[in-house]
């Protein structure tokens, strides 16, 4: 009960903040339409919409770590958190009230975005539904890095990392702007070693019905989101611990 | 039994010592002012009393639950006021009553009657629907007191509550207080010496993160055969007295 009560206002809190949901949807569907009209006019092959959503849907759900991490940084600097810590919430009730509701909303980005695709000429089919599912992973990956660096970070440095590096570097590592064969060498493997790639071939594999290419991916996508989302809650409870130590 | 009882109370940070040994007893139903200069001890006081540091020594009693053994049970039974904006920003006057209500386990439908009441109570029916970012500073610090109140705690922590607020609003508070008294026990932090004098039933000094000396107003104007209160506490708090 108090995580819901406490999961509802966290959602009110991102929700109505207009640069969120400019930056959340808006700016994703820009770059789409943006990437779409090169398209229309110098065809290349990276920019065919079955291969864009994915990868614009993936980008989008970086704005999620950016949300999420600023909410929590704000909180936790400010005299609300002290007035939460003397409630009896427990750690639990923190960490499922900031997660639980921006799983629906990264769906609901993802899905935004996929709309917005059709619109722009993908055929509708059940595929959809299923890249949208193999996108999930990533979209717990992207709460989970906003939840650490909200842990971590004052807002300020959350506008940082998250709205400017993590953007930036999800974007130019997942192979959605440029094919990364192009570029090669050490980029390459980087890119390789990080799940944004992953994340968006794998939402590229569902979208075609290529299932012997999504698992691979998908697992290194669930991996980064285990791993970084269980780290993201001990650094939370610590950081939580920390403050009123 | 006493509303607060500290046995003890001791914080260190590595080599300096916040607050050293306090015994402290506050009745239930009192107003209590605890005062000091800065860095005296107060707030760290006020910190492991409500749960928010860990004591290094000793313990305290609220209502008769150990704040080290029975932090949830204590948790359950007090709330704060802090000094500062301490509300959801996003959210109207109502939706911040309604959230407090419930993290506290209200049901939905209980927490919009308790909300409600508070809405009425503080004068706050106007604005029920504004955003708590966009109210003025003594609307917001009305509506901060509200929120420590619809929990019904027994204790409540009001830590400089008239900080920043006109002559006006002050009063307003002040009264609202006022209403209080007999049924929660209060502690107070303030560096208005004229709100210690009218609100507390008692007034407890600290300095060097010792409790220097209790009584009332009055009592330690007395004690310390100076002019008014404020002299008092300066002789209290500077070791003259």
């Amino acid at each position: 009960m108090k995580t819901m009560v406490f999961a509802s206002r966290n959602a009110k809190e991102i929700l109505r903040d207009f640069l969120n949901l400019a930056f959340g949807i808006g700016f994703p569907l820009i770059v789409l339409l943006l990437l779409s009209a090169i398209q229309a006019n110098v065809p290349v092959e990276l920019f065919t919409i079955g291969r864009l959503a994915p990868g614009i849907a993936v980008f989008g759900l970086s704005f999620v770590s950016l949300f999420s991490g600023m909410l929590i940084a704000k909180d936790r600097t400010s005299s609300f958190m002290l007035r939460l810590f003397t409630s009896p919430m427990q750690p639990r009730d923190f960490i499922f009230g900031y997660v639980l509701p921006l799983l629906p909303m990264a769906v609901a980005q993802t899905a935004v975005c996929f709309a917005a695709a059709i619109a722009l000429g993908l055929p509708v089919d059940v595929h959809i539904l299923y890249s949208i599912a193999a996108i999930f992973p990533a979209a717990v990956l992207f709460i989970a890095i906003g939840l650490l660096c909200g842990s971590l970070f004052n807002d300020k440095q959350v506008g940082g990392v998250c709205g400017a590096l993590l953007t930036n570097v999800s974007a130019w590592l997942s192979g959605t702007w440029f094919d990364l064969n192009l570029v090669g060498g050490g980029f390459k493997k980087v890119a390789d070693a990080l799940p944004f790639v992953h994340a968006v071939d794998a939402g590229r594999a569902a979208l075609a019905g290529d299932w012997s290419s999504l698992w691979p991916n998908l697992w290194w996508v669930m991996g980064y989101a285990a791993v970084i989302l269980a780290i993201a809650v001990a650094v939370f409870r610590r950081k939580m611990n920390g403050d009123v130590k | 039994m006493k509303a607060i009882e500290t046995l003890g109370l001791t914080k260190r940070y590595g080599a300096k010592t916040a607050v050293d040994g306090l015994n402290l007893e506050i009745e239930r139903g009192e107003l209590f002012a605890l005062l000091g200069v800065n860095g005296a001890g107060k707030t760290t006081t006020i910190k492991m009393i409500s749960g928010l540091t860990k004591p290094t020594g000793g313990d305290a009693r609220i209502l008769g639950y150990s704040i080290v053994s029975e932090p949830i049970r204590v948790k359950e039974r007090i709330n704060v006021s802090p000094q500062e904006t301490a509300t959801a920003p996003n959210l109207t006057v109502r939706e911040n009553l309604e959230l407090i209500a419930g993290i506290y386990g209200e049901s939905r439908e209980r927490s919009r009657r308790k909300a409600e009441e508070m809405i009425s109570a503080f004068g706050l029916g106007e604005f029920a629907h504004v955003r708590s970012k966009t109210l003025s500073g003594g609307l917001m610090r009305r509506l901060s007191i509200a929120m420590a109140l619809i929990s019904e705690p027994e204790v409540l922590f009001l830590d400089e509550p008239t900080l920043g607020l006109d002559v006006i609003a002050r009063r307003e508070l002040w009264a609202a207080i006022e209403k209080l008294k007999g049924r929660v026990t209060m502690i107070l932090t303030t560096h208005y010496m004229e709100e210690a004098e009218a609100l507390s039933d008692r007034v407890g000094v600290m300095a060097g993160g010792r409790l220097k000396a209790v009584g009332t107003a009055g009592e330690l104007t007395e004690r310390t055969k100076a002019k008014n209160f404020e002299d008092a506490f300066i002789a209290l708090a500077e070791g003259e007295g």
